[in-house]
């Protein structure tokens, strides 16, 4: 039997009662949401906490997908199943079902959620490269009710690091929406349920037949995801064209900085940086256009 | 004689036979379903003590000290127990399998990461666990042996410097064959393939770990022991030798068991720690090893590096079969297989061909990885053999231009030659392949199949139809040449009818999920003519079953399948006797119609089976020398190993863009003797065959170069779910073998066996626009992107 070491155990009431805990308790505590990462990482005796403070009893203050006219706002606490049976995000963003029909088992993600999936930072996560293709931004909430916002390139501090700092939580993610968007994710995973050998989110902006903006995020090709700029660079202004696609995918190849592991050699996902990126950019474009 | 029959969807086929044979639901699984099996993990006692056990974390180091002062002080904690203080009673090793020695608690080294250095007893498991943390050892590590290919280098680090005058990390040899006569056909062959292949270490990984619950009783002096063993009788012989204490005071109870896969064959120094556990502080102590303990230090599989060659004409008359074998064995000995067989069955590897010569020379060595070597559904090593002989016929068919089906067509051993005795020696019971493979092929539409692969590859699209046929030896096995550490792998059984005509049927085998409890009912039902319903199975427990060596290499039809159906058949010759008195004629005018005697020529006069049960108890008179009761017991050495075979092919598609694999249709068709349950061996094929994509495409047990275990938890030891897997499409044929008493062969492990060269051809067929020749396992993207750019390596 895997069992972690002892831990004191408290359930968090509202998301201020959360961060006077953490203030309390400082860095020997931390939160626990869905737990899929924590618990495993705890019974492996990987990571030890004296106290976990958990927030599911925040669902209704913190589990909401809502569609506003500039920005659709997601909910840390909202659960992966959510985010995968969700109309709104599905309509706006399909990006999100791609990845979410990828993302472990169903089992998993009945309880994960998205922000325990960001803070996780875990550099092959799949919804950290999904953000970064859409370029969301955080919410972060900290000690008195104060709320400062980041990017995704801020947000992700280092591997398995964030912006998140002691007595923060991540409370919202903030979706931009913007016309003529398409978006598209793919991953290439050894076996159902795996982490990523490599994934790819793209999301594109069309202004008539013209790219006026485009992103993409990869997952498991560095310490952390990765958002190239030089990509988005290159296809700003562009008509969408494979010839196109394939140069964004070559910039992608180039511009990460993938290890080898038992997932994959270096070379390969640099080989799927690059495939991947053009396979959703394709789609994305597709989706862009219907 | 062979038939061949259709696939059969019907779930109701029994209804036409009201005992016997057929497709009848499991016995077993309404316990199983509504969550009522007790496992080990079930066992609880009063008083019950837990044992947690600290794991070396390093693959090769001298223990210098072990401090476990704070631990003893521990809340809860009632023993620490070390290597030195087992050495004191003399228990710090025990032997293993195949008379090597492995340490129950590291003394002077720790040979593998996960090695067991100390335990601890505690009132709870999380006490157990915490007190782990502070027990300190100071190592001094070594350089580790990582690579079997450097073991025998002189300036490689001794391993077993326990062995006494040992200087190299040198196992055994082993070679079978006549080396010249196959190097004289080599040399006059028109063609000569050969092939280096891989078949990596793997990890049987069952879904319920093992464990043990040891309640030494001091008043009695008798120790009860419920362990997750796939062999109980063998397992209370050993620990009779080994802890002294007398055979008829230890009591082996393998309740309900979670899988085994030859995973539970070997006594693992975890069962040692709680007997003595017990036995220190009196109480009933257990240990559950977690998922993590059980795949870094318990029986792995395979870890074969192998040269294949084969010589053929020109025409495709395959003519010889020569290899060569570095086999991986970790740091102890521990291999289950026959003591003269220390590369198990690995003989065969000659396959379903009638070939001129065959040789084979192996050696293996000792490496900082956990012992074992036999596990994983292999049939002793039986997989690695197929494995070699299906990849390097493929070999052949490319070098020849040849198809892979009409190249095995035209080789097959035939029908008129059974039995046929190989160049290695092994002497097939019976077979006929080719109706096998014909009926593969024609499920497969393999004309088709391979018409639509020209199209596709006009088109750039990559797929691929595999083929693999095997001949498996199974039922181990004769005991004049076969026993494990003297013991011979003969089985037992008892056959008792109670009053009223139902039965109860006791054997020395155990299963893990196989479904005895049905599958021997049924033997019995169709000799005895008593309903299956009526047929109690009890199994697993040393103090109420009759002695036999357990279940593993797919024994427990060909061997214990058999004593059940002779012993089914002395209660029915008692039967007679005592029918032919009740009935008023003699036992010659008698005949037998499946539950009944009955006078021939009157039908009206009959005697049931229960009557004669009641008969055989009641007070009335027996025929003059037959005593009460109706019942027997058999011990049955079996004459020769029965040798099931079977045509599998695979077809993959795979995405040329990201070299992922997909399995698109897989058909089997097996050939197991006479079917005792068909829904039962579709069942034992499905799991194989999952077993085989799971090898093929994701399983390896890796180590990096420190010899670190990297395929530690499910996240890295890769187990296919049912979104790797298609459809499986099965068949059958039926060959009886000759001398089993109902004809009936095993096939627990075919499956397991025969899929994954199947899956490989079938990769190495799609890539073959690449030139590609060859692969190995396992095929994860990655690996099958280096081989389309040229680049396919080993994957050691």
């Amino acid at each position: 039997m895997q069992v972690p070491a002892p831990f004191e155990y408290e359930r968090a009431t509202s998301v201020d009662h959360a961060i006077s805990l953490m203030e309390r308790l400082g860095s020997t505590s931390r939160l626990i949401a869905g737990g899929h990462s924590l618990l495993p990482m705890m019974k492996l005796r990987l990571a030890s906490f004296d106290y976990l403070i958990d927030i599911n009893d925040l669902h209704d203050e913190l589990g909401y997908i809502e569609a506003g006219p500039d920005e659709l706002r997601i909910g840390a606490l909202t659960r992966h199943r959510e985010l995968l049976e969700s109309a709104t995000l599905t309509a706006a963003f399909p990006i999100f079902a791609d990845a979410e029909r990828v993302i472990a088992d169903p089992i998993v993600r009945n309880r994960g959620t998205l922000g325990g999936s960001l803070c996780q930072a875990d550099p092959s996560e799949d919804l950290s490269a999904v953000c970064t293709a859409l370029g969301a931004s955080c919410v972060i909430r900290g000690p008195g009710g104060a709320e400062r916002v980041v990017s995704m390139e801020e947000f992700h501090v280092g591997p398995y690091e964030t912006a998140v700092g002691d007595g923060e939580i991540l409370v919202e993610v903030r979706l931009p929406v913007r016309p003529g968007c398409g978006s598209a994710y793919e991953k290439v995973e050894r076996r159902a349920g795996d982490w990523a050998v490599v994934s790819a989110g793209a999301a594109v902006w069309l202004d008539g037949d013209v790219i006026s903006d485009a992103r993409v995020g990869l997952a498991a090709v560095g310490p952390n995801t990765t958002g190239i700029p030089e990509v988005s660079a290159a296809l700003r202004g562009q008509t969408p064209s494979e010839s196109l696609f394939e140069q964004a995918g070559a910039i992608a190849a180039r511009s990460c900085d993938p290890a080898t592991d038992q997932r994959g050699s270096a070379d390969y996902k640099r080989h799927l940086a690059d495939e991947l990126t053009r396979r959703t950019l394709r789609r994305a474009v597709e989706r862009a256009r219907s | 004689m062979t038939t061949v029959h259709e696939r059969v969807d019907t779930f109701h086929d029994n209804d036409q036979k009201p005992v016997g044979y057929g497709r009848m639901l499991r016995k077993e699984d309404p316990r199983f379903v509504r969550g009522r099996g007790r496992f080990v993990d079930d066992v609880r006692l009063p008083g019950l003590l837990h044992l947690a056990i600290l794991r070396s974390p390093v693959a090769h180091a001298r223990i210098l000290s072990i401090d476990t002062s704070a631990a003893e002080a521990s809340p809860g904690v009632k023993a620490v127990v070390t290597g030195a203080m087992l050495a004191e009673q003399g228990l710090a090793w025990m032997p293993t399998l195949s008379n090597d020695v492995q340490a129950v608690l590291a003394t002077d080294k720790v040979r593998f990461q996960g090695q067991e250095v100390a335990f601890v007893v505690a009132e709870d498991p999380y006490a157990a666990r915490d007190a782990l943390e502070l027990i300190d050892v100071e190592y001094d590590v070594l350089d580790p042996v990582v690579d079997a290919r450097r073991a025998l280098e002189p300036d490689a680090p001794v391993i077993r410097d326990d062995l006494e005058g040992k200087t190299d990390n040198h196992c055994f040899d082993w070679e079978t064959g006549d080396e010249a006569a196959t190097a004289a056909v080599f040399a006059r062959a028109d063609v000569v393939v050969s092939q280096d292949l891989v078949y990596p270490r793997v990890h049987p990984a069952p879904m319920e770990t093992c464990g043990a619950v040891a309640d030494f009783d001091a008043v009695e002096g008798k120790l009860r022991l419920w362990s997750t063993t796939q062999a109980p009788h063998a397992h209370r012989t050993l620990y009779a030798l080994v802890a002294g204490i007398p055979e008829h005071k230890i009591q082996v109870i393998s309740p309900d068991i979670g899988g085994g896969f030859g995973n539970k064959v070997p006594i693992y120094p975890g069962y040692v720690c709680a007997i003595v556990a017990s036995i220190v502080t009196g109480k009933p102590v257990k240990w559950m090893e977690d998922r993590f303990e059980n795949l870094i230090s318990t029986g792995f599989a395979r870890d074969y590096i192998m040269r294949g060659e084969i010589a053929a004409t020109r025409d495709g008359r395959i003519l010889a079969i020569r290899t060569n074998v570095l086999a991986d064995h970790g740091a102890f000995n521990g291999t289950a297989a026959p003591v003269k067989y220390p590369a198990g069955f690995f003989g065969v590897f000659t396959g379903s061909y009638d070939i001129e010569a065959a040789y084979c020379k192996m050696t293996a060595v000792f490496t900082n990885k956990a012992p074992g070597g036999v596990a994983y559904a292999c049939s002793f090593r039986i997989t690695e053999a197929v494995y070699l002989v299906e990849r390097i016929v493929d070999c052949l068919a490319d070098e020849l231009g040849m198809d892979p089906a009409e190249l095995r067509l035209k080789n097959f051993i035939r029908p008129e030659q059974f039995p046929y005795t190989t160049k290695t020696g092994w002497v097939y019971d019976s077979g006929d392949y080719e109706p096998t493979m014909r009926l593969a092929m024609e499920m497969a539409g393999y004309a088709d199949l391979r018409r639509e692969q020209q199209e596709k590859r006009a088109r750039g699209e990559l797929m691929g139809i595999g083929i693999a046929f095997f001949t498996e030896a199974v039922g181990a096995g004769p005991r004049k040449n076969m026993d494990i550490l003297g013991l011979g792998m003969a089985d037992g059984c008892e056959l008792r009818v109670h009053p009223t005509g139902k039965a109860v049927v006791r054997l020395s085998v155990q299963s893990q999920g196989q479904g005895h409890e049905t599958t021997f009912a049924q033997i019995v039902a169709e000799e005895i003519g008593i309903p299956p319903d009526d047929i109690d199975v009890l199994h697993g427990d040393t103090d109420n079953t009759p002695f036999g060596l357990g279940t593993y290499g797919s024994r427990s039809t060909p061997v214990s399948g058999a004593a059940a159906a002779l012993v089914a058949r002395k209660v029915r010759d008692k039967a007679r006797i005592i029918a032919s008195g009740m009935l008023e004629v003699s036992v010659a005018d008698l005949e037998w119609d499946k539950g009944s005697f009955r006078v021939k020529g009157d039908p009206g006069k009959s005697v049931t089976i229960q009557d004669i049960a009641m008969r055989a108890h009641g007070a009335g008179d027996l025929p003059e020398g037959v005593e009460g009761g109706l019942e027997a017991q058999i011990c049955y050495n079996p004459s020769n190993l029965t040798y099931p075979h079977g045509a599998y092919i695979c077809v993959v598609d795979i995405d040329p863009g990201t070299a992922q694999v997909k399995v698109r249709r897989f058909i089997a068709v097996d050939d197991c003797g006479t079917r005792i349950n068909p829904m039962i061996i579709e069942g034992q094929v499905h799991g194989g065959l999952a077993d085989g994509v799971g090898m093929a495409l994701m399983e390896m047990i890796a180590f990096d170069e420190d010899g670190n275990c990297l395929g530690a938890s499910l996240m890295d030891y890769l187990l296919p779910t049912a979104l790797e897997v298609p459809d499986w499409e099965t068949g059958f044929t039926v060959t009886p073998s000759p001398h089993h008493p109902i004809g009936a062969k095993g096939v627990g492990e075919s499956a397991t066996v025969g899929s994954p060269p199947a899956i490989v051809n079938a990769v190495v067929d799609a890539l073959e626009p690449f030139g590609v020749r060859h692969a190995d396992m396992p095929l994860t993207p990655s690996r099958v992107w280096d081989a389309m750019r040229g680049n396919a390596r080993p994957p050691i």
